[in-house]
């Protein structure tokens, strides 16, 4: 299958580790991929924000980026949720029917990493090792925007070495307290909902929190090394990646936990 | 303001009455009330057991509930879009039942009708079933001013009555208290003087719960009695028989709604619905969505008047203020639907930590954060729809299904929108945006603004990360750090490592 990596603007930018270890997941297994550099930003944070009008042309560029893919896979469950939930009516809105019927056919055919192994490649072992103890926090938009379910956990259930703790139903079901622009304009409130995300994850004894956005784990993982707690944030697509030879998600030398990998490998 | 359908703009809440507008932003009252540690176990405490009681009487009902919640939608829906009929036929119908029909545009119109009315018994008195819409509009205060005293009967609203403190929840409004504290404040004020020779409290008053609601009913008794008048609320309305409906679990507001020679009710003009049978669902989504209860045990419906039996007057005053604007906006009219259960309050991350003061409005929570902006205005409100993460838990909740997080960011939208607008310089926050909407625009310019965030890495050049950004990071960095960005953004690596397969675009 032909699939264009949705790169997103933080991965990016921020976390390009995330996005090597997507590509070398889907290459191993057979896909073949591409990265249309003529893509930014998806317009997620400008649409939350309340600024649509600046999101408008983002859209525009996204939706023509990623024509002619089979599929198109991101890392990041907002992302995806943002074009299959937001696009067509931030189109409509702004009254561009072709670019919400556009829209609507890339939602079709938009899939968050977790949700194209298990529910289109249908698999659960995509031959992954990572020998250390982890949680996995469901970001609020692969559990309640996307329903990815248990997706992500079964693909983390058969990673080999693994020790999966899971967080207790209500501590996994409730919000970091990221939010996008929230983590900065209520900067208060989202820090008390992160301190308790943090007690839950603490509480697991897991050396690794990982979840399917990159943005909520920048977040965790912040939290998590300001506190010196020395539990690291990895993506989901870096846990997968990583196989017995070639061992992925591993903490650059001398750099503070919590990093999120972030920086050079 | 919203546009209405013939270019006029509609009428929002006036300013100056009621409790729909906070003294301080959201986030500056969010911060007091997060640094109140009591505060915060109560409300932890509290609505952590009201959602697993819901959790419980709702997943029993296993794939039914679904079909409720599209029943429950789909009649509002169907009000909203009849509300001229439906309004009219309740008119009718309550007339035809010797009951009396006025029309409030706001809630100085509301609360003067109702001032009048009572005024015209000759009470200086009244007794008060729990509603949201009178507080919506002060009207207790607009009685007090005229010199008539009005006594909440609820047993959580006469907590707060007595505390001469603020709801902080549509179904608890005394949530934000425990025990000890009730306690005290009956103890104290019960009998105190300004309380109109109320009953006081036994002075061994202990802080158990029966204790307590024993206290509370020999004091309220006394009130029961001695009314002539009783103001409430409703909870639905049958337009077809003109039948309003009370719900609640104490028995209090039975006594008001049967005891008092004259009854007035004063309700938000959507709380409509069509048919006696429409009741059927929602008796069943507002118990299980809100007490978590299968049935919750007082349920009063009255038609008009009858001889003999009840009320010898009863006037229904239909509140606007603010909803015919809401209506008028198609993106936001659904936050109408609502049937006021709090199960949105009652999951919401947010709310569990800031607490219903912070909203400012007798409407805390997700459906205060979508519903007051639209009735005041979006200027008056300016940061409500942002006092959320979108995390979608209302909506997974919502017995009437109310989009509550897109809701927000259409409602951020008009924030913004507004906001452009005006003649200030734009703000700080709105340049960002568009500095970077600009150099997201072209693949080119993302690059060169990607590697220059690698300048970025020099703030953290000791430690690996960043502790200190400056503004507006910096609120970022007060509590987390920050990763250094990385020498070469995946971008480049890909064009550098595999430039020879494609490089579209830029
Ligand atoms: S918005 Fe929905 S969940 Fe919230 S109070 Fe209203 S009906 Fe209940």
């Amino acid at each position: 299958m032909r699939v264009g990596l949705f790169v997103t603007c933080l991965v990016d930018g921020m976390f390009p580790n995330v996005g090597e270890a997507t590509v070398a997941l889907l290459e191993r297994l057979g896909h073949e991929v591409d990265v249309p550099l003529a893509q930014t930003c998806c317009g997620q944070m400008h649409i939350n924000t309340g600024y649509a009008r600046e999101a408008l042309p983002l859209l525009r560029r996204h939706v023509a980026a990623f024509a002619g893919y089979d599929a198109v896979v991101a890392p990041s469950a907002s992302c995806v949720g943002s074009v299959r939930h937001q696009y067509v009516g931030v189109a409509q809105g702004a009254g561009d029917a072709a670019l919400a019927q556009a829209a609507a056919e890339l939602a079709g055919r938009t899939y968050e990493l977790s949700e194209f192994l298990v529910d289109v490649c249908e698999l659960t072992d995509v031959g992954a090792s990572f020998p250390h103890r982890v949680t996995y926090h469901p970001t609020c938009h692969s559990l309640r925007m996307l329903r990815l379910g248990d997706a992500p956990l079964r693909l983390l259930r058969a990673v080999r070495g693994i020790d999966l703790v899971e967080l207790e139903p209500a501590a996994a079901a409730s919000c970091c307290g990221f939010g996008g622009t929230f983590a900065l304009k209520n900067a208060d409130t989202s820090t008390a909902m992160l301190a308790d995300k943090m007690r839950d994850v603490l509480a697991t004894r897991a050396e690794v929190v990982t979840s399917a956005d990159s943005s909520c784990l920048m977040h965790i993982g912040g939290g998590l090394s300001r506190l010196r707690t020395g539990v690291r944030a990895v993506h989901l697509a870096e846990i997968l990646a990583g196989t017995a030879s070639d061992p992925a998600g591993e903490p650059v030398a001398g750099a503070a936990a919590g990093s999120v990998s972030g920086g050079p490998r | 303001m919203t546009t209405a359908f013939l270019g006029m703009p509609l009428p929002t809440a006036p300013r100056g009455v009621g409790m729909l507008r906070g003294d301080e932003p959201f986030p500056q009252a969010a911060r007091r009330a997060l640094g109140d540690a009591q505060l915060r176990r109560n409300l932890g405490k509290a609505t952590g057991t009201i959602r697993a009681r819901r959790a419980a009487v709702v997943g029993e009902l296993g794939d039914d509930w679904e079909r409720l919640r599209e029943a429950g939608a789909a009649i509002k829906d169907d009000v909203l879009a009849n509300l001229d009929r439906y309004l009219l036929q309740l008119e009718e119908q309550v007339s035809a039942r010797s009951g009396t029909v006025h029309w409030a545009r706001d809630a100085n119109e509301a609360n003067r009708i109702v001032l009048d009315l009572v005024r015209a018994t000759g009470a200086t008195e009244v007794v008060k079933v729990k509603s949201m819409a009178t507080q919506e509009i002060g009207l207790n205060e607009a009685l007090a001013e005229a010199g008539i005293a009005a006594w909440e009967t609820d047993l959580a609203e006469l907590i707060v009555q007595l505390g001469h403190d603020r709801p902080s929840h549509i179904l608890v409004p005394a949530i934000h208290r425990n025990r000890a504290e009730i306690r005290e404040i009956f103890l104290r004020e019960m009998g105190a003087p300004g309380n109109g020779g109320g009953v006081p409290a036994p002075p061994d008053l202990s802080d158990d719960p029966r204790e307590l609601a024993m206290a509370a009913r020999r004091h309220l008794r006394d009130r029961f009695l001695r009314a002539r008048v009783a103001i409430s609320g409703a909870n639905f309305a049958v337009a077809e028989t003109g039948t309003l409906a009370v719900v609640e679990s104490e028995g209090n507001g039975r006594m008001c709604l049967t005891l008092p020679d004259t009854l007035i009710t004063v309700m938000g003009l959507e709380k409509i619905v069509p048919t006696w049978r429409d009741l059927e669902v929602f008796l069943q989504l507002l118990p299980r969505s809100s007490t978590g209860e299968r049935m919750n045990p007082y349920t009063s419906l009255w038609t008009g008047v009858t001889d003999g039996d009840g009320p010898r007057e009863f006037h229904l005053v239909l509140l606007d203020n603010g909803r015919t604007a809401t209506l008028a906006d198609p993106a936001g009219r659904a936050a109408l639907r609502c049937i006021r259960c709090s199960a949105c309050l009652n999951v919401c991350p947010v709310y569990e930590r800031a607490g219903g003061h912070a909203y400012g409005s007798v409407y805390p929570g997700p459906i205060g954060a979508v519903l007051s902006p639209q009735l005041t205005g979006v200027a008056d409100n300016p940061t409500l729809p942002y006092a959320s993460t979108l995390c979608g838990a209302c909506l997974e909740v919502c017995p009437v299904a109310i989009d509550i997080p897109s809701m927000l960011v259409h409602l951020r939208t008009k924030v913004v929108d507004a906001g452009r607008r005006g003649a200030r310089p734009p703000k700080p926050e709105a340049m960002v945006m568009a500095a970077a909407g600009w150099a997201m625009a072209k693949p080119g310019r993302w690059r060169r603004a990607l590697r220059a965030a690698r300048l970025g890495r020099l703030l953290g050049r000791r430690r690996g990360v960043i502790r200190h950004a400056p503004p507006p990071l910096a609120a970022w960095t007060s509590a987390r750090d920050l990763p250094l960005p990385p020498t070469e953004p995946f971008r480049d690596r890909w064009s550098r490592t595999r430039g020879h397969q494609q490089g579209s675009g830029s």
